[in-house]
């Protein structure tokens, strides 16, 4: 049985073609997925993200407990309303999660988790909380609205209060708050300013609407992907999993290794940075004509690897991908139905705030 | 978008055939199949002189979600290709049963064009297909 969020009906409504999306089901495009990508990297669209997995921590040592889960350092967040991504990893090193964090205050964090994954994360961190008096409460009565581009704050912040108008066009970037009722964060998965903003269920197809009077447009979910593939940013169970470590998967500046106290995989992740990692993630384009996709073999100077995310760029007009390959290799091929063509390996994110980057 | 044209037979795998005044056969995509696949950015066209055989992949259409498959409805050699999907594959999308054809096969045997669905029986089966 598919599971519906509180704007299926919605998203019917609007011409959408819905698709399981992890065991949901959810809008791939409401009609061209590329003009959907180009109103977002121009303008301003939203996305129905309430398939996401929120829960609440509190306790009085959920500090403490969080510090001991992430691999990333919670310490870093000082202020209230900050946010962290951090891969949660498993005592060999690999990833069971990536997610976001927001520091309430010290009784208080939340967590922000992938939807295909909820069911192991929750247990896992369920078991690991107990031993700190930690309290899990999972927020099935938000939805999940991101509304990110250019233009995407002023037309949020247009819809608020006052008093809420102001609030949100204060909030830094990687900082969220409570806003007229609903916790607005300046986060998103595309490369583009934006928010992504918790609005209680009851209130969401409200909400939804007004954003829609105000100009803003839907985009699915295959939109997306390809933004956050042009941004840089990793797809849990494509680009990496539990057999993958952070080092492995372009992660490594999301890990704190020499800090004060034990927090899980570190052991394995030291032993594993001291020896060398034979795996590393890199960024690929191609010149040529085609698309690179999941799976694709790729061939180097130093042995084959494969593509892990691998799509065509609307803001490139080529085809961009991540793959994992030996750490030694320079040089790349991908066999494309039989054929081998030359791809080149790049830095990314690919695309930034709506431009290519350099090198791409 | 089911106002399939009267003049066109079908593979299950929604590739349509017509049949032209000169004995050649020109092949595309359906509405329906363009539709699923969503917006088109590369087309792989097979060269003038191939020979093909029926049921045998010929094309392959690649959107930013998927890459698929045209397989070739008659057996026969390819007589011409749509150069301009090269550049503009979004071109089947706009206009799947008429500017967006994909190549023109000369049939060995015509008579495989019989075995091929009607415009209802392929009605029928995106009827079933939706259920």
């Amino acid at each position: 049985m598919t599971q519906q969020t509180v704007l299926n009906s919605t998203h019917r409504a609007l011409g959408a073609r819905m698709v399981d999306f992890g065991g949901w089901d959810m809008p791939i495009n409401y009609g061209s997925q590329i003009d959907e990508h180009h109103q977002v990297r121009r303008d301003a669209g939203m996305f129905d993200v309430s398939h996401m997995t929120v829960v609440d921590l509190r306790g009085a040592r959920v500090r403490e407990f969080l510090r001991y889960l992430l691999a990333n350092n919670i310490d870093k967040l000082k202020t209230s309303g900050k946010a962290l991504y951090s891969c949660m990893l498993n005592e060999q090193g690999g990833v069971i999660d990536d997610l976001i964090v927001y520091f309430i205050n010290e009784n208080f964090f939340r967590l922000v988790v992938n939807a295909s994954t909820r069911d192991k994360d929750l247990d896992w961190i369920a078991r690991h909380a107990s031993g700190f008096g930690v309290t899990l409460q999972e927020r099935r009565d938000f939805a999940m609205i991101a509304v990110q581009g250019p233009n995407a704050r002023q037309r949020v912040a247009g819809l608020l209060s006052e008093q809420g108008n102001a609030a949100a066009l204060k909030l830094g970037k990687f900082v969220g708050a409570e806003i007229d009722g609903m916790f607005i964060a300046r986060t998103g998965y595309t490369g583009e300013d934006g928010f992504e903003i918790m609005v209680p269920e009851t209130d969401a197809i409200a909400f939804w609407q007004r954003l829609l009077a105000a100009g803003v447009k839907p985009a699915g979910l295959g939109a997306r992907d390809t933004l956050r593939l042009e941004a840089g940013m990793n797809l849990y169970g494509q680009d990496m999993d539990e057999s993958v470590l952070p080092l492995e998967a372009g992660l490594a500046w999301t890990l704190v290794l020499d800090r004060d106290g034990d927090f899980l995989g570190r052991t394995a992740l030291q032993q594993a940075a001291a020896a060398g990692v034979t795996r590393s993630m890199v960024g690929l384009v191609m010149d040529d004509k085609g698309v690179l996709r999941h799976g694709q073999k790729v061939l180097s100077d130093a042995g084959d690897g494969e593509i892990l995310s691998g799509s065509f760029s609307p803001t490139l007009g080529k085809s961009i991908a991540f793959a994992r390959v030996p750490a030694a290799a320079t040089q790349f091929r991908v066999d494309i139905r039989g054929r081998e063509v030359p791809v080149r390996a790049v830095k990314f994110p690919f695309v930034r705030d709506g431009q290519p980057c350099a090198g791409i | 978008m089911n106002d399939i044209p009267g003049d066109l037979k079908f593979l299950k795998s929604h590739e349509w055939a017509r049949l032209e005044d000169n004995g050649n056969v020109t092949v595309g995509i359906s509405e329906h199949a363009q539709s699923q696949l969503g917006d088109l950015v590369y087309v792989e066209l097979p060269a003038v002189g191939d020979h093909i055989d029926a049921g045998n992949g010929a094309a392959v259409v690649e959107s930013v979600k998927a890459a698929s498959d045209v397989y070739s409805p008659v057996s026969g050699t390819v007589v011409s290709v749509n150069e301009a999907l090269s550049d503009t594959p979004e071109i089947i999308n706009g206009d799947a049963w008429g500017e967006g054809w994909i190549f023109v096969i000369k049939p060995s045997q015509p008579a495989e064009l019989d075995e091929l669905l009607s415009p209802d029986d392929y009605a029928e089966l995106l009827e079933n297909e939706a259920h």
